[in-house]
């Protein structure tokens, strides 16, 4: 197949995969979306293999360890729960970042496969765009890890801090600078190797000091990684679809990073950096004197809202840990055949991911136009009569809103206080992942309901 | 004059970058995590490199290291193709309208 034909084939991807991403503007369009996707995969693989030719033995094994690898995938995407999927896409970018290492592994040591030079004379451009892919391509899969770890409780979801953590970070990054200008200039093979060993150590402690709430924007940005990662190898292939999809899956990443920290009012920089608790404990600790709450049980639960014409369930990362979607599915079934107008509301950066609660309530069959976001929905608190808050905290309390000395003032949150009464869902009165009291816990109008959110949701139901 | 054919590839990569802007804000919230789980699964796209390395015998031989890297990241690769369209599909089946 001649290179041009090849190059128009790669670019018929790379528009399928745009039109992948087009589909999700809506849930009826994204399973096109998703075929689409699918097939630009297909294109990719197949002219790929047209283009090289070789049907030898190397071609079975290629057909083998991609059934392998396919067979394991598939293995994965059936049985993963929904609640662990923050893990499963943190795994999944630690893959690409490493098979990007090991492209530009294989293309350093035979540079003439890919038109790139020989080996100790490759071309200087290639030889930057290799190593960069290389070195984005290693932080992705450690700091992936490293995510993965957290995110499935393997290691402390608290942030690991050491003096000049960041100091050593940038001597890093300065290293790897240049050690690439100098692989450049000396094409030497321990330089590179040197390179790839830097980075993978980058990534972890890129990672560690980032605590677990933040997840969502850490999630965001290995993504992002994982598509820079790719259009480096791109550039050094000189594949279109490979640079079309790694701006794409970048540039998807950093939005998604971008609405993450708009979600919690804070800077990039200041998540990266550091951990809240880390920083912020101090201020609060001392206010901590004993005050009054109500506390209810599920009967009043259930009677406050079967009385009510309208309720809004707010659901969070606890709702997620209990996994009490299917429960609470139940427990506003039971409500609507008693006349309640039931709806959601999600905040931006409820769960450990971007879009986590939505996935766990469409598992549980909640129609998607029932669950709204936070700017759909916030004016609805004002007429409603419950608020039932299920295994959120920090994102529903008001002090964002008052308090301009608290950690977490700016963030925009669910105006929870403003409905006729709000029955909150918790195990104890233990502050939230911000490391501050929730002054919602103390408001007239609040019912604490202190269990576990999938006990208490049955229990509800049954009273119901 | 000639033009650097890497000038080229940088305008399509500086374009898609924003397609990509404009496409991913476009994107409904509420399906931000198959947002997530499918660009991995494009993102493997990479498998082609790998495919290319893998398959070549320039010794007579598809058992150089670097062929051992091709096939290592072609399984790579494939676990994220796989695992991330199905997981992807799994989850868009889920999202339902309500019943009217």
């Amino acid at each position: 197949m001649s290179a041009n034909l090849l190059a128009l084939f790669y670019l018929v991807s790379g528009i399928l995969f745009i039109l992948a991403l087009r589909g999700l503007s809506s849930p009826e369009t994204s399973r096109q979306g998703n075929y689409f996707g699918i097939t630009g995969m297909t294109i990719a693989i197949l002219v790929t293999f047209l283009s090289v030719g070789n049907f030898g033995t190397g071609f079975i094994y290629v057909l083998i360890f991609l059934l392998i690898g396919g067979s394991v995938g598939a293995f994965i995407a059936f049985k993963i729960p929904m609640t662990a999927m923050p893990e499963l896409v943190a795994g999944f970018h630690s893959l690409v970042g490493l098979a990007a290492v090991f492209v530009a592994i294989s293309a350093f040591l035979q540079p003439e496969v890919f038109n790139l030079g020989s080996p100790g004379d490759i071309k200087l451009a290639s030889l930057i765009e290799m190593s960069l892919g290389a070195a984005i391509g290693a932080i992705t899969f450690s700091g992936s890890i490293i995510a993965f770890l957290k995110l499935r409780g393997i290691m402390s979801g608290a942030p690991i801090t050491f003096k000049g953590q960041h100091l050593v970070n940038l001597f890093l990054g300065i290293i790897i600078i240049f050690l690439i200008y100098y692989l450049c200039r000396s094409q030497l093979s321990n330089i590179f190797w040197s390179i790839v060993i830097i980075s993978f150590l980058i990534g972890v402690l890129l990672i560690i000091p980032i605590g677990g709430a933040d997840m969502p924007v850490v999630i965001s940005m290995l993504n992002s990684y994982s598509g820079w990662a790719a259009a480096g190898i791109g550039f050094t292939l000189e594949n279109s679809a490979l640079i079309i999809t790694g701006a794409l899956v970048g540039s998807s990443g950093a939005i998604l990073s971008y609405i993450m920290c708009k979600g919690m009012n804070r800077s990039f920089f200041n998540v990266i950096l550091g951990g809240w608790g880390a920083t912020d404990q101090t201020s609060n600790s001392q206010t901590k004197e004993q005050k009054p709450v109500k506390n209810g049980n599920a009967d009043d639960a259930a009677f406050l809202m079967k009385n009510a014409s309208s309720v809004i369930i707010v659901p969070g990362y606890g709702m997620a840990v209990a996994q009490a979607q299917h429960a609470l599915r139940e427990m506003v079934d039971a409500l609507k055949k008693n006349g309640v107008k039931v709806s959601y509301a999600i905040h931006p950066v409820a769960g450990r991911m971007p879009g986590h609660m939505n996935v766990l309530l469409a598992e549980a069959n909640v129609p998607y136009d029932e669950v709204f976001e936070l700017e759909e929905i916030n004016n609805d608190f004002a007429n409603c009569d419950v608020a039932y808050v299920i295994g959120a905290n920090d994102v529903t309390n008001p002090v964002a809103k008052s308090d301009p000395q608290s950690p977490i003032y700016g963030m925009p949150i669910l105006d929870v206080e403003k409905s006729k009464s709000v029955l909150f869902v918790k195990r104890s009165l233990s502050p939230g992942y911000a490391g501050i009291d929730n002054d919602l816990f103390y408001r007239d109008n609040t019912l604490m309901l202190f269990a576990d959110a999938k006990k208490m949701t049955e229990e509800i139901v049954k009273s119901l | 004059m000639e033009i650097d054919p890497f000038i080229f590839r940088l305008s399509i990569f500086i374009l898609s970058i924003f397609v990509g802007y404009y496409v991913v804000w476009s994107v409904t919230p509420s399906l931000h995590t198959p947002l997530m789980s499918v660009t991995n699964a494009i993102s493997s796209v990479i498998i082609v490199g790998a495919i290319i390395a893998a398959l070549a015998d320039s010794s007579g031989s598809v058992f150089e290291t670097s062929n051992i890297f091709g096939f290592l990241a072609i399984i790579l690769a494939a676990v994220n193709i796989f695992g991330g369209f199905l997981v992807t599909q799994r989850m868009l089946q889920m999202y339902k309208k309500k019943k009217k």
